[in-house]
C-alpha cells in the first residue's frame, strides 16, 4: 500500500521543482494524447514549445509572447496577493473589462485634444475602473459576509453586458457607420498606448507588469503588509492574534487585484486591441488565475508562468493552423498543466511511502 | 505465582526517525489497577495502541492469559475483552447518549434495551447517566462516562484508559475513582495512563514507567514519593520553581463588569466578569475546559473588543483597543493553541517571532521589516529558553509541542511585559520543560509583572499562584489567596457539582 506521509518541513528541493516536472508531465501526457489524435507527437509538443522561440517566424512570434503575457502577468500578481490572504477574487475578467471602458472612456471624452496629460488619466482612470467594480465584492463581504467567489464572479457577466452596451451606445464610433465598436485610440496618438521599441511588442502594460512583479516581491518580503497577507492565509487566527484587521485587509487585496485587472485592461484596450468592442475580453481574467497558481502565488514564479502561458497559446495557434489540431485538444493540454502542477504541489508537503499495510 | 492478565515481552516499534518503543516488557495482573507513566512522547499511546491493535509492533509478544495475542484490529482486541476510552471523545453531539453508544456496537440491541442496559451499568457503577439526553448538552465528565459505559457494555478483561482526569473537576476525578475501585474489586484489570503522579499514588497498585520508548523502571506508587516517580519520569532531578516572597504593587489590570458574547458557535459568553491584578502578583484562572477561558484570553489580547471602560490598565481604558495597541501598552498574551493561534505552522520562528514581537522589539521600519533583527530576537528566544531546533528558519510546525510552547511563552516574556496572560502555559509540555516555563512567569512576576494563568492544571495553579479565581460557564468566581485553599473548595469554585444533579435518575 502506498501512503502520503506528511513532512515536518515543506520540501524546498520539491517547492521548485514541481513547475518543471509538471510542465515535463504535460508534455508526455499531452504527446500521448496528440499520438492519439494521429498527429507525431514530438512535432505537436516542438510546435508549441519551439516555433514561437524559435521558429521561422520567430520575429513575429516573440513579441506576441510579451502582448500575451503582460495582461495575465499584470492581473496574475493582484490576484496573488488576495490567495495568498485567502481571499478569493475570481472576477479579474470584469475588473478587466471595466479597466478598459474607463479608460478608454476618459481618452475618448478628450478627443480630438492633443495633450501629455490624457494618457496619464486614462492610466488613473482605468485603475480606478477596475477598482470600483472590485470594491463591490469587497464592500458586501466586509459589509454583509457575502461570498466574495459568487459576486465577484457573478460581476464579470454584468461587466459584460456593460461592455456590450457601451459598444453599441455611449462610446460608440460616431464614424463608425454604424458598426458596433468605439472609435481606434491607436490613431488617438495622445491616446495611444504604442510600442516603446516599434516591433518589440514592449509597450507600457509590459512595463507596468514588471513594475507589479517588484512591488509584490518587496511587498510581501520585505513589508509588514505582505507578512500580514501571508500570515492570514496561512493560520487567520494567528493573523488576528498579530493584530490584523480582517476588513482592511480584504478590503486592500480585492481593491488592489480590481486596479491591476484595470490597469491590465485599459493598456489592453488603448495598445494591442485598440478598440472597445463587445468581443473585447478574451479570458485573460480567468487565465490570470491559471497562471497565478502555476507561478505558486510567487511573483518571479507568476512571470514565468505568464510567459509559459502565453507560450502556450501561441504555441497552441500555431499548432492548430500548421497541423490542424483541434482547438479542444489545446485546452485540454493547458489544463493538463494545472492539473499535474496541482497534483505534483503535494509532495512539497507530503512525500510518497510505500508501506506495509497497517490496519489504520 | 499466577497466570498475569496480559503480559507484554519485548515489544519494539519504530517510525521514520524515532523509536516509539524499545523493547517494553511488563505484566498486568487480573484486577489491578496498573499505571502507565510517563511524559509527552515517551511512547504511552504507541504502546497501548498495540495493546487495542491499532499498530502492529516491530517485535516482541504479547500473552493474554498465557495465549498468543496479537490483534489485527481494534475489533480483534475487543471480542477479546480489551477496551480503552480515548482521551478525544469521539462522540456526536447531535445524537443521544444511547444513539452514540448504539453506533460503536457491533450487533446493536433494540433502543429500549439499551437504554434500560445503560441505566443498569451507570447505577451498579456509580456513573449517573440519562442515556435520552443529547451529547451536545453534555460536560466533559459526563461525556466520558458515555465513553466508559459503552466499554463497561462490552464486560471487558482490560480497561484502557488513557488521560482520563485532564478534562474531569477533582469531583468528578472523586467518582471516576469509585468507579475503578469497583471494576478492580469485580475482577477487571485497568491500564491507567498518566503524568498525574498524586492520582497514581491513590489509585494505582502498579506503576510501569517509560522514558523516551524504554521501560526504565516499575514501583508501586502508594510506597513511591511523587517526586521520586517524577524523577524517573523525567531522568534527572527536578526543580520545584522558586517563589520568592513578594510585594504587590499597584492594580495594573482591572477587568470590570465585562460581558461579551462568545465570537464562536460553540464558545461559551463571559457574564459579569470581575478581577484585578496587581503588580506582581500571578492570579490563577482554572476551571474545566469551555467554560469561557478562551474568550478570556481573546478579551485581554484585543481579539475580542468591548466597552473601552470594562478593562483598565493602569487606569487607562483599553477595552476597545486591538491587540497591537495593547503589545505597544505593555499588554501581552500567549493564547492556549499554538499551532493556529499563537503561531503560524508553515512559517519560520522567525516569521513567527514577527507575528507579536514586531511593535515592542522595533522589528519594523515605516512598516519595512528588518529581518536580521527580526532573526536575532527568534535567536535569543531559542537560546534564552533552551528551544530545541537546528535554527530559526525552522517551520513552527516542525517543533514538538513543549519546544514551541516554550518559543511561544519566552516571546512573549522576552518582551518585557507589563501583563502577561497566558492560556495552560504549560499544556502538553513534559516536566523538565513546564517547570522552566512556570519559574520563567515566576520570575517575571518578581520583576514587577502582573500575571494572569489560565490553565486547568490545578497543581500548576497552586504552585505559582497568588490568588485563585475559576471559571464556570462563563462566570468568574471571586479571587482568593492561594494559600491555605482546599481542593474541596477550589472545586466547588469551579462548580465541581457541575452534572452531578442528574445523578440517580
Amino acid at each position: 500500500m502506498i501512503v502520503l506521509e506528511k513532512r515536518p518541513q515543506p520540501s524546498k528541493a520539491w517547492s521548485y521543482a514541481t513547475p518543471l516536472v509538471a510542465v515535463l508531465a504535460t508534455m508526455i501526457f499531452g504527446g500521448i494524447l496528440f499520438a492519439i489524435l494521429g498527429k507525431n507527437p514530438i512535432q505537436a509538443i516542438g510546435t508549441i514549445f519551439w516555433e514561437p522561440l524559435f521558429g521561422e517566424f520567430a520575429f513575429y512570434y516573440r513579441p506576441q509572447l510579451l502582448v500575451k503575457g503582460a495582461p495575465l502577468v499584470l492581473i496574475a500578481i493582484g490576484l496573488s496577493l488576495g490567495f495568498r490572504a485567502g481571499i478569493w477574487n475570481i472576477g479579474a475578467e470584469g475588473q478587466y473589462i471595466m479597466g478598459a471602458i474607463f479608460g478608454a472612456g476618459a481618452g475618448l471624452a478628450f478627443y480630438p485634444l492633443d495633450a501629455w496629460y490624457v494618457f496619464p488619466i486614462m492610466v488613473i482612470a482605468g485603475a480606478f475602473g477596475g477598482w470600483i467594480w472590485a470594491m463591490i465584492p469587497a464592500f458586501l463581504k466586509v459589509r454583509f459576509g457575502t461570498n466574495e467567489i459568487l459576486v465577484s464572479l457573478m460581476l464579470v457577466y454584468v461587466a459584460e453586458q456593460f461592455l456590450a452596451s457601451v459598444s453599441l451606445g455611449l462610446l460608440k464610433n460616431p464614424e463608425g457607420h454604424g458598426f458596433p465598436g468605439s472609435r481606434n485610440l491607436q490613431s488617438y496618438e495622445s491616446a495611444h498606448n504604442a510600442e516603446l521599441i516599434a516591433g518589440s511588442g514592449m509597450h507600457l502594460g509590459v512595463v507596468a507588469a514588471f513594475v507589479a512583479v517588484i512591488f509584490a516581491y518587496v511587498l510581501l518580503n520585505r513589508h509588514m503588509l505582505g507578512f500580514h497577507i501571508r500570515l492570514t492565509g496561512e493560520a487567520p487566527r494567528a493573523a488576528k492574534f498579530a493584530g490584523v484587521n480582517p476588513a482592511r485587509l480584504i478590503l486592500f487585496c480585492l481593491g488592489l487585484a480590481g486596479a491591476l485587472a484595470g490597469l491590465a485592461g485599459m493598456f489592453e484596450v488603448s495598445g494591442p486591441a485598440g478598440v472597445v468592442s463587445i468581443d473585447f475580453n478574451v479570458g485573460y481574467g480567468f487565465t490570470a488565475i491559471i497562471v497565478a497558481f502555476l507561478g505558486r502565488l510567487h511573483p518571479l514564479g507568476i512571470l514565468l508562468a505568464g510567459g509559459l502561458m502565453a507560450l502556450t497559446y501561441i504555441g497552441g495557434e500555431i499548432a492548430q493552423s500548421q497541423l490542424g489540431l483541434p482547438a479542444a485538444a489545446i485546452q485540454v493540454f493547458q489544463g493538463m498543466l494545472l492539473f499535474f502542477l496541482l497534483a505534483f504541489d503535494l509532495l512539497t508537503n507530503y512525500r510518497i511511502r510505500a508501506a506495509r499495510s497497517e490496519v489504520a | 505465582m499466577t497466570t498475569p492478565l496480559l503480559s507484554l515481552q519485548g515489544l519494539t516499534k519504530a517510525y521514520p526517525g524515532v523509536v516509539a518503543n524499545d523493547q517494553v516488557s511488563f505484566d498486568i495482573g487480573e484486577g489491578e489497577v496498573h499505571a502507565l507513566l510517563g511524559e509527552n512522547g515517551a511512547g504511552k499511546s504507541t504502546l497501548v495502541k498495540m495493546i487495542y491493535g491499532l499498530v502492529k509492533p516491530d517485535s516482541g509478544t504479547m500473552l493474554l492469559r498465557g495465549q498468543p495475542f496479537a490483534p489485527p484490529e481494534p475489533r480483534a482486541a475487543r471480542a477479546d475483552g480489551i477496551a480503552m476510552v480515548f482521551q478525544h471523545f469521539s462522540l456526536f453531539d447531535a445524537l443521544n447518549v444511547a444513539e452514540n453508544i448504539a453506533l460503536g456496537m457491533e450487533n446493536p440491541p433494540a433502543m429500549g434495551d439499551l437504554a434500560a442496559r445503560i441505566r443498569e451499568v451507570s447505577e451498579t457503577y456509580g456513573l449517573p447517566l440519562d442515556p435520552y439526553r443529547t451529547v451536545g448538552d453534555l460536560s466533559a465528565g459526563e461525556r466520558q462516562r458515555v465513553e466508559i459505559i459503552r466499554c463497561l457494555l462490552q464486560d471487558p478483561k482490560l480497561l484502557i484508559m488513557d488521560e482520563p482526569t485532564s478534562v474531569l473537576t477533582p469531583q468528578e476525578v472523586d467518582i471516576l475513582f469509585e468507579t475503578l475501585n469497583k471494576l478492580r474489586s469485580e475482577g477487571t484489570s485497568i491500564l491507567y495512563i498518566s503524568h498525574k503522579l498524586e492520582e497514581i499514588r491513590t489509585l494505582c497498585d502498579h506503576a510501569t514507567i517509560l522514558r523516551l520508548g524504554k521501560n526504565v523502571g516499575e514501583c508501586v506508587p502508594s510506597e513511591t514519593s511523587a517526586r521520586d516517580m517524577a524523577e524517573m519520569m523525567v531522568g534527572s532531578t527536578l526543580q520545584t520553581p522558586e517563589r520568592s516572597g513578594r510585594e504587590f504593587g499597584e492594580v495594573a489590570l482591572d477587568v470590570s463588569g465585562l460581558s461579551v458574547p462568545s465570537p464562536s458557535e460553540f464558545g461559551t459568553a463571559l457574564k459579569n466578569v470581575h478581577l484585578t491584578v496587581r503588580k506582581g502578583e500571578v492570579l490563577g484562572v482554572g476551571g474545566v475546559a469551555g467554560n469561557g477561558q478562551d474568550e478570556l484570553l481573546g478579551v485581554l489580547s484585543g481579539e475580542i473588543i468591548t466597552a473601552p471602560d470594562a478593562i483598565k490598565f493602569n487606569g487607562q481604558p483599553i477595552g476597545k483597543l486591538g491587540p497591537t495597541a495593547r503589545r505597544k501598552l505593555g499588554v501581552l498574551t500567549a493564547p492556549e493553541e499554538r499551532l493556529g493561534h499563537a503561531a503560524a505552522p508553515d512559517m519560520s520562528l522567525t516569521e513567527n517571532a514577527l507575528l507579536t514581537g514586531s511593535v515592542r522589539e522595533g522589528l519594523e521600519n515605516n512598516g519595512f521589516l528588518k529581518w536580521a533583527e527580526t532573526k536575532s530576537f527568534a535567536e535569543k528566544i531559542i537560546s534564552a529558553f533552551d528551544v530545541r531546533t537546528p535554527g530559526p528558519e525552522n517551520a513552527a510546525r516542525s517543533l514538538s509541542g513543549g519546544n514551541l510552547q516554550k518559543f511561544v511563552i519566552g516571546r512573549e516574556v522576552l518582551q518585557n511585559p507589563d501583563v502577561l496572560v497566558v492560556n495552560q502555559p504549560t499544556w502538553g509540555v513534559d516536566a523538565a520543560a513546564a517547570a522552566s516555563i512556570r519559574q520563567a512567569i515566576l520570575d517575571l512576576a518578581a520583576k514587577g509583572t502582573a500575571v494572569i494563568c489560565i490553565s486547568q492544571d490545578l497543581d500548576e495553579l497552586m504552585e505559582i499562584s497568588d490568588s485563585f479565581a475559576a471559571l464556570n460557564e462563563g462566570r468568574l468566581s471571586a479571587p482568593r489567596t492561594t494559600t491555605g485553599l482546599t481542593v474541596d473548595e477550589i472545586g466547588l469554585m469551579m462548580g465541581g457539582a457541575h452534572g452531578m444533579e442528574v445523578a440517580h435518575v
